[in-house]
């Protein structure tokens, strides 16, 4: 109580100084950490379905939208990796191969593999509107009596269908993408 | 290089085949996995690889050419049996000396920081030890060899998730390190996945399916529609058909850009779920054949 009171007894310094540091806030006790290692640490669902090589990939994506990598930062070493998850390096390899491909990382020889481009993401203003109005679609078909699976089952085949409209101009990489992306 | 490579291979112990016809390769760089059910020849075909027993009909050479069971074949492998066998009077130091002894190369100094990771005890009898200790350290024993070729007869099947865990994280990084390829035999399905990047199905003391996990899933899908139409995919080559009255499942083989018909549903299938199909069904093709190309493969299978 009365730490609350001495916190908003001060307007000044303080509260200045903290937004900036707690409004990145995804990435908490991280701060541009490029020791020896990598920043992320890989973990396996096993009961998803999705292959081992694709989970490590999208985890990567995962990190670089949310901010947990930026360029320049080591993905974990194979053997790291290996001996964490108990999987095969060729899988990992695979991974980073794919990675490779897609332009957000390149394997630097003797060292290992790094981050190479950030995962483009729309301006925030627009993501905000775009989250509004699919409250806005959540909360009628909530009201139309859907639950919660309901809804994803929705979501995920309308999204299918919505690419699959289009799919000349799709290929299998966003097949991949497409299946994974109505999971989460 | 393959690090084996049978031909017209066959074991008949008395009047019974344990293994027959059966013709595979497995390329380097890969950990293979030998999956079949009890009695399916699996141990076998191990042991004929590895020079333990004598094959009653065909060849097996290994490490690229090597005849099975020569000098120079067995120089290059390391072979962990069932149940991971060790004197059990002997100390795991009295092991490490009496390996090195035994053969033309060991490297004690590997071994000795390994056990040391591992933290078990140098003095310790070997019979004393937990089961994942035992395993570990034969595990080490045959990695200090510093072999090209490690195969392992049901490695992790005695082992708890944690001594399995670690079991195959000692040998997958061997292979990250020394780039060792891998033949190893297991009844655990569900690890292989993570685990395995080639397959081998025996049945009946014959090989069903000897092919690259990725071109297997990527050539296989699982077909989802109304029972009564089963019948139209009659032509497609049906690895497996699970229906009820309304609803039937046909596991065939199609690659992702196949056509599947209205009110059917494509779905990619799991290692798990596709080495399970076929030995349901140990009749059928020993589909992508290991003579075969991918690009043959692909090419049959969409016309």
């Amino acid at each position: 109580m009365s730490i609350d009171k001495e916190v908003n007894g001060q307007p000044g310094g303080r509260a200045s100084a903290s937004p900036p540091a707690g409004g990145g806030g995804k990435a908490p006790a991280r701060p541009g950490q490029r020791g020896p290692g990598s920043p992320i640490e890989f973990r396996l669902d096993p009961g998803s379905g999705v292959p081992t090589y694709l989970q490590l990939v999208h985890q990567v994506e995962h990190a670089l939208r949310l901010g947990y990598l930026k360029p320049g930062d080591q993905l974990p070493k194979i053997r790291d990796v290996v001996a964490a998850l108990a999987i095969n390096p060729n899988t990992v390899l695979k991974a980073y191969k794919e990675l490779e491909v897609k332009g957000l990382a390149a394997g630097r020889p003797g060292q290992g593999t790094f981050v190479e481009a950030t995962l483009s993401q729309i301006a925030l203003p627009e993501l905000t509107a775009l989250g509004r109005s699919l409250s806005g679609w959540l909360t009628a078909a909530e009201g139309a009596g859907l639950d919660e699976d309901g809804i994803v089952a929705m979501f995920t085949s309308t999204l299918r269908d919505f690419y699959e409209r289009r799919s000349g101009s799709h290929t299998r990489g966003g097949a991949a993408d497409r299946g994974t992306e109505g999971v989460a | 290089m393959n690090v084996v490579e049978a031909s017209g291979l066959g074991k008949r112990y008395g009047s019974t085949w344990a293994l027959r016809e059966c013709s595979l390769t497995i390329p380097a760089g890969h950990v293979a996995a030998l999956v079949g059910p009890n009695g399916a020849g699996k141990t076998t075909l191990l042991n004929l690889a590895v020079g333990l027993a004598a094959p009653s009909a065909g060849a097996v050479t290994v490490l690229g050419g090597r005849p099975a069971g020569s000098l120079a074949a067995l120089d290059g492998i390391a072979f962990v049996a069932q149940d991971t066998p060790l004197y059990k009077n002997l100390s795991a130091a009295d092991l490490l000396h009496l390996t090195s002894n035994l053969n033309r190369r060991f490297d004690q100094h590997y071994a000795r920081a390994r056990l040391a990771e591992l933290g078990i005890p140098l003095k310790k009898k070997a019979g004393k030890l937990s089961g994942g200790q035992h395993a570990q350290l034969a595990l080490t024993l045959a990695l200090a060899r510093r072999p090209r070729l490690l195969v392992l007869d049901e490695p992790v099947a005695m082992l708890d998730p944690i001594a399995r865990h670690d079991f195959m994280a000692t040998v997958l990084t061997a292979m990250a390190d020394d780039g060792v390829s891998v033949l190893l035999s297991s009844h655990v399905l569900a690890e292989l996945e993570r685990v395995a990047d080639y397959l081998i199905l025996l049945a009946r003391g014959r090989v069903q399916v000897a092919c690259e996990v990725d071109d297997l899933l990527a050539s296989h899908r699982m077909l989802t529609g109304p029972a009564a139409e089963a019948g139209k995919y009659a032509q497609w080559p049906v690895v497996h058909l699970r229906s009820g009255e309304a609803q039937a499942h046909l596991l065939v083989r199609a690659g992702a850009d196949d056509p599947v018909a209205p009110g059917w549903e494509a779905h990619p299938v799991g290692l798990e779920e596709l080495a399970l199909a076929y030995l349901r069904e140990p009749g059928a093709a020993a589909l992508p054949g290991p003579a075969r190309s991918r690009h043959a493969d692909v090419s049959e299978v969409t016309k």
